[in-house]
């Protein structure tokens, strides 16, 4: 079975922005609401590094797991999602996620939050809408994945970096890209095995 | 939420965003990331979230049940890499974008910008209908009475002062089309002061690069970088600026194993990949570069047989760069000889080398000298025309290159044909108008053949006094089509002008800082232009590839498009039946097509002849098939077959002749019809200098003629096996190849010049006949020449260092002084005076750091468009300034603090946030250009017209920016001055 992934080519991103405007774009996602964000470190320095953040889909996700509603949960494709009707708002999920992926509108004086939202890999929502109808797209966003298409931050990646789809192709990928480039994230190991810099 | 660029801020204030911003205000994607990180639980307490989080569908997918979803292509316009745009369209909306996989230039990626380019369109904040100030308040006019009363306007300024005294400022996001008809627009009104964003953009690479080997483009392509070995970027910051483009750049990288070597005073995003990276002072690019040829030419380094060949004058510049032994080059640079011969090695050596700029080497009052410098570079190790190598010129906006080819420019008629007088005999001869009558509509003949007032002076010639301005009278109106005023350096002056105008005109989708920097209650008139993505054309990316863009949706609201527009004032002004007589015009719609075909019938000099509308829709039909690193397509494709995407010029003879276009400049590897080339002989055969030569003893002075052809170098196929000149009647006739000549073509030629057919040439030949001819033999219709190292018609011939006007290196002052004070483009120039002040004045004390300025990836140009796009402005909410932490600390700065930076001239000051990083030097400061909507503090949304403010606004860098003008091209200086910060 196909288990759906993003995975981020750090060697690649270069911190365009297009995977959060892109999402954006698709979902109409509100101001203040984030489901994707490209992280920087080492921000100006001598090995910056940026990547492309958002719910990661987990195998075993840990936000699934702590839901006391239980509104979370994997589809077949292994993507996660969950749905607003069920979920109380109560951010165990984002205490549990360790990438920062969900968010919360906020609803009311004295901080109380709405329903979690976040990344559902362009396909549709965990509720009970019809895939790809109106409703649907109000709460949740675009259902690409139903039309047969990937997530469209990965789609409009600048420097194809992000990568989505099958966790087994885009790993293949992303191991070819690797080999033939020699170098970078991806090729880490050789300073942790064998402390010595070795020139490919 | 302050920063895109902090790891680390805290300040929660907004002012700089819309109180009405489209829901609500947020928090930015760094600061949430590090108070998720540190401060768990903070977030549901944070931010003023909107009530009712659940979003709206407003304008996306799905669409309505039974409604039918259209496809369509456009260009998307915020840089010059020419991204294709697919947009979804039902009910006459713009519901989504879809990526263009097809595109071998971008093949559906995007960065932020591009993919967020359907709200540049569907957007709220756009001007709705024409607007014009009465007494500081914006009112509704319609778009008869605001044409009725500009034109009046223009008029009465046109009979009391003078066609010189309005200024027509055109637009790098026009169309091609828009571009010629704005061109065409001035010279029918009749003047030459029609210019655009090239002028601050590239307008020193086009003069530097064309007077050094015939044309002034980039000479490969985004693609051919994939050929690479050895990728040096100097001066500029693609990561940024033109995101996709490193998509082919990190490719190039991977699969090559290249070098890629980042010259820069940031350690920018592009640094951030890069195998090396090396910090320069800005101001240092000829020193930079002599050092690296200093190495070379040392060490035999260079490319013998392609000098000897292709390329005059390296006798001279072996002289010049003597002087630039490695003690100097540290001395000026502070680049350590070693670093300065490995870089110079690995160029030199491991080739194909290409060299990427931007506005990191133009934005000079030496700009044209700065990428002459780069040429000679690329010369001396011979890697221009070839897959791989190259001046890689970066362009900023989506045709800044078709608008600067078209002519919307002080110094040109459309395609570099120039001012003199048979340049206008020729533009009469394809519009069909009468010179007389042209003639009759300038000053004087003098004024018609002389270039105009660049863009960035436009102020001073409305302030200085009428004499010094040559012309009959100073600058009165302003008519601005899609052109930012916060982009141009020394805003208070630019305030000022807006100020003492008599009329000024803003025809844009935004109201842009033209409509609040003033103080002005009345006389200013906006009218709602549609965006680039509500019009049909053609537009050139940076590769020279023409791509035909597909009309999206129609204007939305009031808004116009640009041909509407100007055919609407050509009625109104009394030349429309004239300037429209060969374009169609239906209903007051003016057909692009037509436009194209003009141009088509006169774009020769730079074979803008063979892409008509036609061919260029085949090619975005059939996207798909062309190769990603050559660009070309099968030869076998019924409809593109052997073609280079997007036909880029030069594309020979007419359509029908079926030229492929030209991938890459003076490739001499592939025969002319098939895409080759050679440098064109733009220079003369021969050039006579006078010498001084020891004869029996004594110094004598000779004149002797160095031959300006090429030497035993020639394209594939060519049946002249060496240098020749430009093509003309005569050269063919000599050649015997004149019968080849159809009855048809001869007559046309004749027709061309009755008096003396011998003299038509390959530019001015209405039939495409000798262009033909000169092809099927084989030769380049331009001729074949050398390159010149030595430019004999511009300020320096060889590249000489110059300090910028305001050094903080004032002990290099004496030896590197700015060009000496003069007049251009009808304009004084007092640089040296001003630089000699400065000094005198110990100005460096008061302002002891370099102030630069850059893109950031979110924003560009001006920035009103993408400021006012809610997925944009989200990122990037505050204007700020890069400062390193030695210099913050010395100041007292914290990171997300508020300071004021102050500048040398004007007494200008701005108010913004820092950001301390080591991205910048010591001793350097750096902003973004992109920012207007705050004046010295103040705050001026209240003054935009209502609802129509960008969702963020804040201080122009060019408040703070100083004199500097480049003598050959009137190019300002926003990339190195001085400045002061100091904690607010």
């Amino acid at each position: 079975m196909a288990r759906m992934k993003f995975l981020c080519d750090a060697e690649r991103c270069i911190d365009c922005n297009a995977c959060v405007t892109a999402c954006k774009n698709e979902n109409e996602v509100p101001w203040g609401i984030n489901r994707r964000r490209v992280v920087t470190i080492n921000d100006g320095k001598p090995g910056e590094r940026s990547v492309s953040m958002a719910c990661m889909h987990c195998t075993d996700a840990p936000c699934a797991s702590v839901c006391p509603v239980s509104c979370i949960y994997p589809t077949d494709d292994g993507i996660v999602l969950h749905d607003k009707d069920i979920c109380i708002g109560c951010g165990y999920c984002f205490y549990a996620c360790p990438f920062g992926a969900p968010q919360y509108p906020k609803v009311g004086n004295f901080g109380s939050r709405g329903k979690m939202d976040k990344c559902t890999y362009c396909a549709g929502g965990g509720g009970n809408e019809a895939p790809g109808s109106a409703a649907e797209y109000a709460k949740y966003g675009s259902d690409r994945f139903g039309e047969g298409k990937l997530p469209l931050c990965a789609e409009m990646c600048s420097t194809k970096s992000l990568l989505a789809g099958d966790g087994d192709v885009i790993a293949q990928i992303y191991k070819e890209r690797v080999l033939r480039r020699g170098y970078g994230s991806g090729a880490w190991g050789w300073l942790t095995a064998y402390h010595e810099d070795i020139e490919v | 939420m302050l920063f895109r660029k902090s790891e680390r801020s805290a300040n929660q204030h907004q002012s700089a965003v819309a109180p009405a911003a489209p829901s609500g205000i947020g928090i930015d994607r760094r600061s949430f990331l590090n108070r998720s990180g540190l401060t768990v639980g903070a977030l549901a307490v944070l931010g003023d979230l909107p009530l009712g989080g659940v979003r709206n569908a407003q304008a996306g997918p799905p669409p309505a049940v039974g409604a039918a979803v259209a496809t369509r292509k456009n260009i998307c316009t915020h840089c010059s890499v020419g991204c294709s745009v697919i947009a979804k369209v039902a009910n006459g909306v713009w519901i989504g974008q879809e990526p263009d996989y097809d595109s071998p230039i971008n093949r559906g990626s995007h960065c932020c910008k591009g993919a967020a380019v359907r709200d540049d369109a569907m957007n709220d904040r756009r001007l709705r209908y024409p607007v014009k100030l009465v007494d500081g308040q914006w009112t509704r006019v319609t778009w008869e009475k605001a044409i009725d009363e500009i034109s009046d306007k223009l008029l009465e300024i046109r009979q009391k002062s003078g066609p010189d005294s309005v200024y027509w400022l055109g637009s790098a996001k026009f169309t091609n089309e828009a571009a010629y008809l704005y061109r065409k627009l001035a010279a029918f009104w009749g003047t030459n002061n029609s210019d655009h964003q090239a002028r601050i953009c590239h307008s020193t690479t086009v003069t530097g690069v064309a007077n050094t080997w015939g044309y002034g483009a980039m000479t490969n392509s985004y693609n051919d970088i994939r050929n690479a070995k050895t990728i040096v970027i100097m001066g500029g910051n693609p990561a940024e600026a033109h995101p996709v483009s490193l998509q082919h750049i990190l490719e190039g990288k991977e699969l090559n194993r290249a070098n890629m070597i980042v010259i820069d005073p940031r350690m920018t995003r592009t640094a951030a990949h890069a195998t090396e990276y090396v910090r320069v002072r800005p101001g240092t690019h000829i020193p930079t570069i002599y050092g690296m040829l200093w190495h070379i030419l040392q060490n035999g380094w260079e490319d013998k047989e392609f000098l000897r060949q292709r390329v005059y004058g390296i006798d001279e510049v072996r002289e010049q760069v003597a002087k630039w032994n490695p003690q100097e080059v540290e001395r000026v640079t502070g680049l350590p000889e070693a670093q300065v011969k490995h870089v110079a090695e690995i160029f030199a050596k491991q080739k194909p080398s290409t060299l990427i700029w931007a506005m990191g080497q133009t934005q000079y009052s030496f700009g044209t000298a700065n990428v002459r410098a780069s040429c000679l570079l690329l010369l001396a190790t011979g890697n221009v025309g070839g897959p791989g190598g190259g001046a890689n010129i970066f362009r900023g906006h989506t045709n800044v290159q078709g608008a600067t080819d078209l002519g919307l420019d002080v110094t040109t008629l459309p395609l570099y044909y120039g001012l003199a007088e048979d340049a206008w005999q020729h533009w009469c001869r394809v519009w069909e108008v009468d010179y007389d009558w042209i003639a009759s509509r300038f000053a004087t003949k003098a004024l018609m053949e002389s270039p105009g007032i660049t863009s960035t002076r436009w102020f001073d010639a409305t302030l200085l006094p009428k004499d010094q301005v040559s012309q009959p009278n100073d600058v009165q109106a302003m008519f601005v089509m899609g052109h930012g005023v916060n982009t141009i350096t020394r805003m208070p002056e630019a305030k000022r002008g807006i100020e003492k105008l008599e009329l000024l005109v803003v025809c844009d989708p935004y109201p842009t800082a033209w409509s609040v920097l003033s103080e002005r209650k009345n006389g200013i008139y906006l009218l709602p232009a549609c965006t680039s993505f509500e019009m049909d054309g053609s537009r050139t990316a940076s590769n020279r590839s023409l791509q035909w863009g597909e009309k999206i949706v129609d204007p939305v609201f009031e808004s116009k498009n640009d041909y509407d527009t100007m055919y609407m004032l050509a009625r109104k002004l009394g030349f429309a039946d004239r300037m429209f007589k060969n374009i169609k015009v239906e209903n007051g719609s003016v057909s692009a097509e037509d436009i194209l075909r003009e141009i088509n019938r006169g774009g020769w000099s730079t074979g803008y002849c063979g892409q008509s509308p036609e061919r260029l829709k085949a090619h975005m039909r059939n996207q798909a098939k062309f190769d990603v690193v050559t660009l070309r397509a099968p030869k076998d494709d019924p409809e593109v077959g052997g073609e280079y995407y997007g036909l880029p010029w030069p594309c020979w003879g007419t359509p029908e002749f079926k030229h492929p276009g030209t991938a890459i400049l003076y490739n001499t590897h592939l025969p002319v019809k098939e895409g080759g080339g050679t440098f064109r002989a733009r220079f003369g055969i021969e050039r006579v200098v006078k010498r001084k030569v020891m004869e029996n003893g004594q110094l004598v002075e000779k004149e002797e003629h160095d031959n300006l052809l090429a030497d035993g170098s020639y394209s594939v196929g060519s049946e002249i096996k060496d240098g020749y000149p430009e093509f003309t009647l005569a050269v063919l006739k000599r050649l015997g190849w004149d019968k080849d000549l159809t009855p048809q073509e001869m007559d046309i030629i004749q027709q061309v010049n009755p008096a003396n057919p011998d003299t038509v040439s390959w530019s001015t030949d209405l039939s495409g006949g000798i262009q033909r001819v000169a092809i099927e033999h084989g030769c380049s219709p331009c001729g074949n020449g050398k390159a010149r190292m030595i430019a004999w018609n511009l300020p320096d011939p060889v590249p000489v260092h110059r300090e910028p006007v305001f050094t903080p290196r004032t002990d290099l002052v004496a030896d590197y002084p700015a060009y000496p004070d003069g007049r251009q483009f009808r304009m004084p120039n007092i640089g040296f005076t001003v630089q000699k002040t400065a000094v005198d004045r110990g100005i460096v004390k008061q302002y002891p750091l370099i102030l630069t300025s850059g893109r950031i990836v979110e924003y560009e140009g001006g920035g009103e468009e993408t400021r006012s796009n809610k997925w944009l402005a989200e990122l990037v909410q505050n204007m700020y300034v890069e400062i390193n932490p030695e210099d913050a600390g010395a100041r007292g700065i914290k990171d997300g603090g508020w300071v004021w930076v102050s500048g040398p001239e004007s007494n200008s000051r701005t108010r913004m946030k820092a950001l301390v990083t080591e991205r910048v030097g010591k001793g350097v400061a750096w902003m973004p250009y992109s920012f207007a909507g705050y004046y010295e503090g103040a705050d001026l949304r209240a003054k935009y017209p209502r609802g129509n403010d960008p969702i963020v606004l804040g201080e122009s860098v060019n408040t703070l920016t100083t004199y500097g003008y480049d003598p050959a091209t009137g190019m300002q200086e926003p990339k190195a001055t001085l400045c002061q910060i100091r904690a607010a």
